[in-house]
C-alpha cells in the first residue's frame, strides 16, 4: 500500500519532469537537437560508462570500508578515518580531477579514479552510520538464536541499515553524475564535451543540451536507485 | 538439565572499579522443568540468562547443560540448541513474520515443508491467524502481537532448552492466560527445560515448577511456588511475593483435586424424597447433592427446604481455587459442586475446605 503511494508520488514527479521536457522541446523546437543527435547518443553512453564504473568502485570500496569500520574491533578507528574521508571531500571535485591527472595522466582512468573518490564518502558514512544505528536488540536477537557473524551481517544488519545506505548512495550518485562533465577537462568524454565548448565558444544550444542531459540522467538514476531501495526494504520503508 | 555453579558476573566501571551484578549463583533446573527467575528491576536476571547462552561471558563459575560445560561448546552450536526470547522482542524488521518465525529452522537447514507447517501451528498456539499475519512485517503488528511472535520464533526448532526474558509482559491479560496455558501444555509435551524471567508473580506461580527469587545478584530463595508463598525465606521474599501471598496459593490448586479429597456422600436421584430426607437428617448435613444414574448432578436437597433445589453456581474441575472462591462469595454460598467436562459430579468445594488448605503447612 505504502509502496504504491510512494510510486504514485514518483509518477507525479516524473510527469512533471516530462511536461518540462515537452515544454522546452516546444520552445526550441526539435530542430535544435537535430545537429547534436549523434553526439548526444555517443556522449550519453560515455557519461553513463564513467558513472557506472566509478560508482561500482565507490560502492565496493565504500560498502566494504563502512562495514569494516562498524565492526566492534575497528569501531574506535571509525571517527578518525571518517574525518580523513571528510577532508578528502572538502577538496573541490576540480582539484581531485587535477590531482588525478597529475598522478595518472589524462583519459578515462584518472577520471574514473577521481569520480570514485568524490562519491566515496557519502557511501562510507551512510554504511557506517546505518550499521551503527542497528538496534542492539536486533544484533542480540541474531546472536542469541545462533547466527554466525557473517549471517548476522548479511541477514540482519545490512538489510536493516539499507535505507541509510540507499540514501547515501543517492547522494553519491548525484555528486558523481554532476561531476562527470568535468572529466572532459582531463580528457574523458562525457556531457562536458557539450557544456564546456558551449561556454567557451558561446554556443548556448550546446551548453543547454549538455546541462539538461546531465540533469535528466541524474534524475532518472536517482529515481531508479530510490525505487530499488524501496523494493529491497519492504518492511522498513516509513 | 541446566546447572549453574557459582556463576558470577562483574562489570568494569569507568573509574576502574567493578560492580558485581550476579554473585555466586547456584541453580539447578531438571529436564522438563520450568524455573522462573523473579526479582526487582536490575537485580541481574537478564544477565544470568545471557550467561547461559554466553551472550555475556561469566566472570567466574560455570554453566553445565546436560553435564557439558558450555565453555567447551562452540557458541553458534550452543545457541542454536537454546531457544532465546529476548526482553526487547527483537523481531527482524526486514523479514516477514513467517521468515522471522522460521529463521532458526532455516539456519539449521531443516525441512522446509515441516517448518512452514510448524510456523502455522505455532501461530495458532498464540491465538494469531496465520493467513492474516504470516506475510506481514513486524512494524505492522502491535507490541503484544510482536511479543508473541518473538516467543514462537524461539520455539520454532523445538529446542531442548528455552530461555525466556519476560516473554508475555506486553500481552493483554485475556490472551496472556490462554497463551500461558497453551505454552505450558506444549512445554510439558516436548519436555523442554525452561528458564523464564518474570515480573508477574501470578505467572511464576502458575507456570513455575520452581521459583528463584533474586536480590541484588544473589538467589535468596529457590523453591516450589507453594513453598515460596507459604514459607518465604525472609522479609524480602515475603514482601516481593506480596502480602496477600497466602491467597496466591489459591492459584496452585484446581477445584477438581480438592473436590476429590472430600469423599462427601451423595444422594441418588432414584431414591424417594423421604429416603433422601432421611439420609440428610441421619448424616446431619445441611445439604447434599442429588446424582442421576450417569453421575450427573441434578441439584441438591437441603434441610428446611422442600423439594430438589437447582444449583445456583457450579465449579469446573479445571478452575483454580481463586476463581472458585470468588464465585462462592459472589453467590454467598458455602459450597459449590465440582463438575468435570461431561457434567459429572466429582465432589464439592467448600469455604471451610479452602480455609483449611490455606492454613495448612506445605
Ligand atoms: N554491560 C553492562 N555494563 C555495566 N553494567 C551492566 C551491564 N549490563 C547490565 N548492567 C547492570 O547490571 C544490573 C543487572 O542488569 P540486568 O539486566 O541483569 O537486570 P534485570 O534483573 O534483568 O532487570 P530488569 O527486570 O529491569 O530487566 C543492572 O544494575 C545493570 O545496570
Ligand atoms: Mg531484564
Amino acid at each position: 500500500m505504502q509502496n504504491r503511494a510512494g510510486f504514485a508520488r514518483y509518477r507525479g514527479r516524473l510527469a512533471l519532469a516530462g511536461a518540462l521536457v515537452a515544454l522546452v522541446w516546444a520552445w526550441y523546437g526539435s530542430a535544435m537537437l537535430a545537429p547534436y543527435h549523434e553526439d548526444l547518443v555517443y556522449l550519453a553512453r560515455q557519461h553513463l560508462w564513467l558513472v557506472a564504473v566509478s560508482m561500482s568502485w565507490a560502492l565496493v570500496i565504500g560498502l566494504v570500508s563502512g562495514v569494516l569500520l562498524s565492526r566492534p574491533r575497528l569501531r574506535r578507528w571509525a571517527e578518525p578515518v571518517m574525518q580523513l574521508f571528510n577532508i578528502g571531500n572538502t577538496l573541490p571535485p576540480m582539484a581531485v580531477l587535477a590531482l588525478a591527472m597529475v598522478v595518472l595522466g589524462v583519459g578515462d582512468h584518472p577520471a574514473i579514479v577521481a569520480l570514485c573518490l568524490t562519491s566515496l564518502l557519502p557511501i562510507v558514512r551512510s554504511t557506517y552510520s546505518g550499521l551503527a544505528a542497528v538496534p542492539a536488540a536486533l544484533t542480540e536477537a541474531a546472536d542469541g538464536i545462533g547466527m554466525t557473524a557473517w549471517q548476522r551481517l548479511t541477514r540482519v544488519e545490512l538489510p536493516t541499515a539499507l535505507p541509510y545506505i540507499v540514501s547515501g548512495v543517492r547522494v553519491a550518485l548525484a555528486i558523481n553524475v554532476g561531476t562527470a562533465p568535468l572529466a572532459f577537462l582531463i580528457g574523458a568524454s562525457s556531457f562536458g564535451e557539450l557544456i564546456f565548448p558551449g561556454i567557451y565558444l558561446n554556443q548556448p544550444d550546446a551548453l543547454f543540451i549538455g546541462a539538461a542531459a546531465t540533469a535528466l540522467v541524474a534524475f532518472v538514476l536517482d529515481y531508479l536507485v530510490a525505487a530499488l531501495g524501496r523494493r529491497l526494504t519492504p518492511g522498513l520503508a516509513a | 538439565m541446566i546447572r549453574l555453579e557459582q556463576l558470577t558476573k562483574r562489570f568494569a566501571q569507568k573509574h576502574g572499579q567493578s560492580v558485581t551484578v550476579v554473585d555466586s549463583v547456584d541453580l539447578q533446573v531438571a529436564r522438563g522443568e520450568i524455573c522462573v527467575l523473579l526479582g526487582a528491576s536490575g537485580c541481574g536476571k537478564t544477565t544470568t540468562l545471557k550467561m547461559i547462552n554466553r551472550l555475556i561471558t561469566p566472570s567466574e563459575g560455570r554453566v553445565l547443560i546436560d553435564g557439558a560445560d558450555t565453555r567447551d561448546i562452540d557458541t553458534v552450536t550452543l545457541r542454536r540448541r537454546i531457544g532465546y526470547v529476548i526482553q526487547q522482542i527483537g523481531l527482524f524488521p526486514n523479514m516477514t513474520i513467517e521468515d522471522n518465525i522460521t529463521v532458526v529452522p532455516r539456519l539449521l537447514g531443516l525441512d522446509k515443508a515441516a517448518y512452514r507447517n510448524r510456523a502455522r501451528e505455532l501461530m495458532a498456539l498464540v491465538q494469531m491467524d496465520p493467513a492474516h499475519f504470516l506475510k506481514r512485517y513486524p512494524k505492522e503488528l502491535s507490541g503484544g502481537q510482536q511479543q508473541r511472535i518473538g516467543v514462537i520464533r524461539a520455539l520454532a526448532a523445538d529446542p531442548p532448552v528455552l530461555l525466556m526474558d519476560e516473554p508475555f509482559g506486553a500481552v493483554d491479560p485475556i490472551n496472556r492466560e490462554s497463551i500461558q496455558a497453551e505454552f505450558f501444555a506444549l512445554q510439558r509435551e516436548l519436555n523442554t527445560t525452561v528458564l523464564m524471567v518474570s515480573h508477574d508473580i501470578d505467572e511464576a506461580i502458575k507456570l513455575g515448577d520452581k521459583v528463584a527469587v533474586f536480590r541484588q545478584g544473589r538467589i535468596v530463595q529457590c523453591a516450589s511456588p507453594d513453598t515460596v508463598l507459604a514459607e518465604p525465606a525472609d522479609d524480602f521474599v515475603a514482601s516481593f511475593v506480596g502480602h496477600d501471598r497466602i491467597l496466591k496459593r489459591l492459584l496452585l490448586v484446581q477445584a477438581g483435586s480438592l473436590a476429590e479429597q472430600g469423599g462427601e456422600p451423595v444422594l441418588s436421584e432414584a431414591a424417594s424424597e423421604a429416603e433422601q430426607r432421611a439420609a440428610l437428617g441421619e448424616r446431619r448435613h445441611r445439604a447434599l447433592p442429588v446424582i442421576d444414574a450417569a453421575g450427573r448432578a441434578q441439584g441438591y436437597v437441603a434441610t428446611g427446604r422442600a423439594g430438589l433445589q437447582p444449583f445456583r453456581a457450579i465449579a469446573r474441575a479445571d478452575e483454580d481455587l481463586r476463581v472458585v472462591l470468588a464465585r462462592l462469595y459472589e453467590h454467598r454460598l458455602d459450597w459449590l459442586p465440582v463438575l468435570d467436562a461431561d457434567q459429572r459430579y466429582l465432589g464439592r468445594v467448600s469455604q471451610r475446605q479452602i480455609a483449611d488448605y490455606l492454613g495448612a503447612p506445605v
